[in-house]
């Protein structure tokens, strides 16, 4: 198991194991977590699984795919340089400790 | 087969004597489904000769491995490999990678939550347009003159199409889907009576017919980079034609029928209008109004811990996946306030709906603005349904609606 913890606007913070494999979008969903929204269900397909990412962290995460870097140009909140879709983010045991932004809003 | 000779991991697949494109299927499914959900994970339809799968787990598995359960020999009961289609097949529903993946990256393009953001002032002014006129008539058909109507007066100029011919669009529609069923009456009618409306299809899916800034304007730009061909343009333009209509249609009819049968959930969404999308979603998992779609299995595979060989045609029951009570708790009641993701309404995998986020702008939209402006939506008299292959959905929908 992996701890990953999801930072919401206002402060506050969840922190939820995530099994190796799952994205951390599913993780979330899983907890039932507010804030991800995931639409989609996990295809690359609706960008409301949107998060911020430190740049420490970034570094240490796959490239995205041209595909992710597409859908995250229609964000409902603004794209920044630490925009990820967290359906796109894997788990692994590497990622132990992970630090995740949501954004105010997902639609 | 010998019990010697199947693998002793292996099941026996349960054949059930059901017809899911009967009449009397499409009046009630749920009894039904449940039945072949709880048959066995896989099971065998010997009306059509085709495997079924109706739970949750399975229609995911099976969507979610396009290179076992490809979709190039069709996505209905007719085997492109035995059977000439009806219609030359869609470059993206009807393929699989590496053929698919660039076409889908090209819809996927036109049809992007940036581009919805680009359209979503207009979808909504219009929709706030028709549930005004609406409350000046109180009393209406709410398929006819709002889930029908509201579509048909945003889609097609967003695509650019002409303003002549466009009768044809739900027509047309509907012959697609079903087309996707067996050979029965519905089906066989459908076709006999395409000519018309194949023919004006094809015109409007020509370069010079499009309205230069529309959705379908960007796919024909697409052959200007490379990315398509001239040929392949009209046969994308016509995926949208086909597929982004009458889902949206009868997704809205849904939603509308669920809040105005389900008073408690429609007073929590004026309680709470920004549930308006969920909403719309939630209809769209109880109702699916996309009830089923085939695949074919490439080779032979263990699916549900059932042996199925190579060519096989599988039925996906995806309205009985989204009510499946291993995967959904209160599957039978709609609940605005669900956690939604992971619904195969729109599908799952490479071929999951292209048009999800029109969908869901036109139903978050029209919702908005019903619930802003209307306290009470009531059933005025008997709901008719249609009956179609594919789609689930009505014919009409009495109704009277009282302002708020």
């Amino acid at each position: 198991m992996t701890a990953i913890t999801f930072i919401h606007p206002d402060g506050r913070s969840d922190r939820v194991e995530a099994s190796e494999g799952e994205s951390a979008m599913l993780a979330a969903t899983r907890h039932g977590l507010v804030g991800i929204l995931a639409e989609c269900g996990g295809n690359a397909m609706c960008a409301t699984c949107h998060v911020y990412i430190d740049d420490g962290w970034l570094a240490r995460l796959p490239p995205m795919a041209d595909e992710e870097d597409a859908l995250l140009d229609g964000t409902a909140c603004d794209r920044l340089p630490g925009s990820r879709l967290s359906c796109q983010i894997k788990i692994t045991l590497e990622l132990d400790g992970l630090v995740l932004r949501l954004p105010e809003r997902q639609v | 087969m010998s019990a010697l000779g199947s693998s002793s991991t292996t099941s026996a697949v349960p054949h059930l004597d059901i017809d899911p494109f009967a009449i009397e299927f499409f009046a009630d499914p749920f009894p039904t489904h449940e039945v072949l959900r709880e048959a066995g994970p896989v099971v065998y339809l010997d009306k059509w000769n085709v495997y079924g799968v109706a739970r949750y787990v399975e229609v995911h598995a099976v969507l979610n491995d396009p290179m076992t359960f490809c979709s190039s020999r069709g996505v209905g009961l007719s085997d492109f490999k035995k059977e000439k289609p009806w219609r030359p097949p869609s470059l993206i529903l009807e393929a699989d990678p590496p053929a698919h993946t660039r076409t889908r990256a090209v819809l996927s393009r036109v049809l992007s939550p940036s581009v919805m953001k680009q359209v979503r002032d207009g979808f909504t002014a219009a929709a706030e347009a028709r549930v005004d006129a609406l409350l000046d008539k109180r009393s209406f058909d709410a398929i006819e003159d709002l889930a029908e109507a509201y579509p048909l007066s945003v889609f097609p100029d967003a695509l650019g199409l002409k303003a002549e011919g466009r009768e044809h669009l739900l027509p047309y529609a509907s012959l697609v889907f079903n087309a996707f069923g067996p050979p029965n009456q519905l089906r066989q009618k459908a076709i006999e009576r395409s000519a018309p409306h194949q023919a004006y299809i094809a015109e409007q899916c020509q370069r010079e017919n499009l309205a230069p800034s529309g959705f379908g304007a960007c796919i024909h730009a697409r052959v200007d980079e490379g990315e398509i061909t001239a040929a392949e343009a009209p046969l994308l333009v016509r995926s949208l034609l086909s597929a982004g209509l009458d889902t949206t249609v009868n997704g809205l009819g849904a939603a509308i029928y669920c809040l105005a049968r389900f008073p408690d959930q429609w007073q929590l969404l004026r309680d709470n209008p920004t549930l308006a999308r969920n909403a719309f979603e939630e209809a769209v998992r109880f109702e699916s109004p996309i009830q089923t779609f085939f695949r074919t299995t490439t080779r032979e595979v263990e699916l549900g811990g059932a042996l199925v060989g190579e060519g096989e045609k599988i039925l996906m029951f995806l309205g009985a996946a989204n009510r499946d009570p291993r995967r959904w708790d209160k599957p039978d009641s709609y609940d605005i306030n669900r956690r939604t993701s992971g619904h195969v309404g729109f599908g799952s995998g490479i071929h999951m709906c292209v048009g999800q986020l029109v969908a869901r702008l036109e139903g978050e939209v029209m919702l908005s603005a019903l619930v802003r402006r209307v306290a009470k939506i009531e059933i005025t008299g008997e709901p008719k349904r249609r009956f179609n292959n594919t789609l689930r959905g009505l014919d009409s929908l009495p109704v009277a609606i009282t302002p708020a």
